[in-house]
């Protein structure tokens, strides 16, 4: 009965979100990458250039600080990666256990991630600002490079951390019981429980969390665009603000197509660590 | 049976029909409705008045106008968005040659425009070759606002500055008695936040680059020199050591809080354009408000205001025709109407260059007539011919570090000289 009446609706549910995805996401994602070939100032009225932004990218006066910010961008989204689910992991942990208010910690924990990731920017730009000022060191998120990472980091884990909790508890509740009294009577002790049974047992979970938080590191813009800016020099520009700005910072019809390629380049990478990473902890995940 | 069914598809049917109802309703209205203007402003400071100006105009004649402003700073990237858009903006601005260099293929030739005929001297068409791009709608000037009272409560009068060395002597004077005299500094903080660095990045970044063009009788060069770098410099240094707060703290310092400063009578001296008439008379009297000329310690005795424009309107070559005399219209209105001259001298606050123009209420515009009467050259706005956005936000970054004291005044010199040939390159790049 259910196999039948679904068969004769699923355009029902399907088509809504179907058109949506078509309309918001793969249409421009085609006409996106056929931009990257273009030459043009609004994306209705477009000359086919073939390779050459591609190979302008190669060259350091039109590629616009790309290279620092690929880095940068590395950098931080494997930083990010690894404390977020450390971190999220360990407040997970602890959060499992019963106590009183645990569940008023668990709201706490996640609310940053209620609020958008432009506000949080401005809001921690002022915050960690005046904090600076007030203790009078002549330090600003924008006039210190290494201040304004770390400032970015710390955002981005303080949003992040929260939600990735949620995951892993989760994943850690769902471990069956009988396992871990299994391994107690074995004579396993807590860490070894940990290691050993829990671990295995919430692979699935890391999966997800260092997939979701590769990615959002990869992709950070709004925080980075309140935060900083890439301010002072461009020193803390990532990837996704180094295209914006490649394509709407400047005037003429030679960088939209530029920024349009970075853009395609950006995809590939993000897609690429992505893959990888998937097919690195999904090998790990184990069945009980 | 049956009835369920129909009643769960009725219901999916409208919710979905609810999801695409947001997007739809807006372009309807407007489209149905035949010719219409869609002006995106570039001037957030007199957004409201462009809006009520529109109202006005569409109970006049019928013609449905919006009125659209981008954020500080954002006009490029709105310009491009919108452009995009099948509802294209009909009515847009450029800053200048600079900007007209990615927006020409869409400028709309106003040679015969009725606009054009009103416009008061050549010197404010936008040109290229024989067509007539952009016409300037403002002409502003700006300058260092002086809060007169404080002034004259520190033992000076306007007339005892006339010269960069005297101006430092009475700021320097101001600064070490700013207790004594209730201030906070003799300067309003020189913020280096976007909302408030165009001040110096752009304004007066303005005038080394007069005083070079004016020696070498240029209007534009590929490449500059920065003979006057070291005058630049001692102004910036005057600026954030007479000021009303730590130079390291200035990158986060917006335009609000300096604006702030001079409201509530913390600074005496304030640099800023006659575009803040209207936020100042609020507050202020005319005869407590004067503007002076950034004296740069060069040509002090003949410089005059920094007067000029960077705003040109450009019509929409790429709108329906009806669209296109529906805006030429608006334009026209908005410059010759009883309405629409008062509008834009009296509540904006601008001079316009039209022969229809009513006189400005606006005292900084008046003060600046007056420095021309007395003989005075006007400075004149070359920081239209600045090679990029870019080049202009590399310099304040580099001022941003040099007041924090993270960067060295070589960078800032790099970042004027170095790369303005690096930029005016890319910026003819093909």
């Amino acid at each position: 009965m259910v196999g039948k009446s679904l068969k004769k609706w699923w355009p029902v549910f399907v088509l809504p979100t179907f058109i949506a995805f078509v309309i918001g996401f793969l249409w421009p994602f085609i006409w996106g990458i056929y931009l990257s070939f273009c030459r043009f100032s609004t994306v209705n009225d477009v000359e086919f250039v073939g390779f050459d932004n591609y190979k302008k990218l190669l060259d350091p006066v039109f590629n616009q600080n790309f290279g620092h910010a690929f880095w940068l961008t590395v950098l931080f989204a494997f930083l990010s990666t690894v404390l977020i689910n450390v971190f999220g992991f360990l407040v997970a942990l602890a959060l499992t256990g019963k106590f009183k208010g645990v569940n008023t910690f668990r709201t706490v924990f996640f609310m940053p991630n209620l609020i958008g990731g432009i506000v949080l920017g401005y809001i921690w730009n002022t915050l960690v600002n005046g904090l600076l000022v007030s203790f009078g060191t002549h330090l600003t998120l924008k006039t210190s490079g290494v201040a304004g990472f770390w400032g970015l980091t710390t955002l981005l884990l303080w949003q992040q951390i929260g939600y990735m909790m949620i995951i892993y508890i989760a994943g850690l509740n769902n471990v069956s019981p009988d396992l871990i009294e299994a391994a107690k009577i074995d004579g396993a002790n807590s860490w070894q429980t940990l290691i050993k049974v829990k671990l295995p047992m919430i692979m699935p979970s890391i999966t997800i969390c260092t997939f979701l938080t590769l990615t959002n590191g990869f992709k950070l813009f709004d925080q980075n665009l309140a935060l900083t800016a890439g301010e002072p020099k461009k020193m803390t520009e990532l990837l996704a603000l180094n295209i914006y700005n490649t394509y709407y910072g400047r005037a003429g019809r030679v960088w939209m197509g530029l920024g349009q390629a970075k853009a395609v380049i950006f995809f590939i990478l993000v897609v690429a660590i992505a893959l990888i990473q998937l097919r690195f902890t999904t090998r790990r995940e184990t069945q009980a | 049976m049956k009835k369920k069914q129909v009643m769960s598809l009725l219901l999916t049917g409208a919710m979905a029909a609810t999801m695409f109802a947001g997007c739809g309703t807006k372009k309807e209205s407007a489209k149905s409705k035949g010719p219409s203007v869609y002006y995106l402003n570039f001037k957030p400071e007199a957004d409201k008045e462009w809006k009520k100006l529109a109202k006005e105009y569409e109970k006049e004649t019928g013609v449905p106008v919006t009125v659209k402003t981008a954020a500080s700073g954002e006009y490029e990237t709105t310009l491009k968005s919108e452009m995009a858009k099948s509802e294209a903006p009909t009515l847009f601005q450029v800053n200048g040659p600079v900007g007209l260099n990615s927006w020409k293929d869409y400028c709309y030739d106003l040679k015969d425009s009725e606009i054009h005929k009103h416009l008061t001297s050549d010197s404010f068409e936008l040109k290229e070759g024989n067509k007539v791009s952009g016409i300037a709608y403002v002409i502003e000037s700006y300058g260092i606002i002086v809060n007169k009272t404080l002034l004259a409560k520190a033992g000076y009068k306007v007339e005892d500055i006339n010269s960069f060395d005297s101006l430092k002597k009475i700021a320097d004077d101001i600064q070490s008695r700013k207790d004594e005299l209730g201030v906070k500094g003799a300067f309003t903080s020189a913020g280096m936040d976007g909302s408030s660095d165009w001040r110096f990045k752009t304004h007066l970044a303005n005038l080394p680059i007069y005083y070079e063009y004016k020696d070498d009788n240029k209007t534009d060069a590929k490449k500059i020199k920065g003979k006057y770098l070291d005058n630049y410099k001692k102004v910036f240094d005057l600026y954030i050591t007479d000021s009303t707060c730590d130079p390291a703290d200035l990158s986060t310092k917006t335009g609000d809080d300096s604006e702030g400063e001079f409201l509530k009578n913390e600074a005496v001296f304030y640099q800023n354009g006659s575009w803040e008439y209207s936020n100042l008379s609020k507050k202020f009297n005319d005869d407590e408000l004067q503007m002076i000329p950034i004296y740069f310690g060069v040509d002090d005795e003949n410089e005059g205001l920094a007067t000029g424009t960077e705003n040109y309107w450009c019509v929409n070559k790429n709108s329906s025709k009806e669209d296109i005399k529906a805006t030429l219209d608006f334009m026209n209105w908005c410059v010759t109407s009883d309405k629409g001259t008062k509008a834009m001298s009296e509540k904006m606050g601008f001079t316009i260059p039209f022969d229809t123009a009513e006189e400005s209420p606006n005292v900084f515009v008046k003060q600046d007539a007056q420095y021309t009467e007395s003989g005075k050259t006007p400075v004149s706005w070359n920081f239209t011919t600045m090679p990029s956005e870019e080049w202009k936000n590399t310099l304040g970054s580099a001022l941003t570090a040099y007041a924090a004291k993270t960067g060295k005044w070589d960078e800032v010199k790099e970042a004027f000289v170095d790369n303005w040939a690096t930029e005016k390159k890319l910026a003819s790049a093909k």
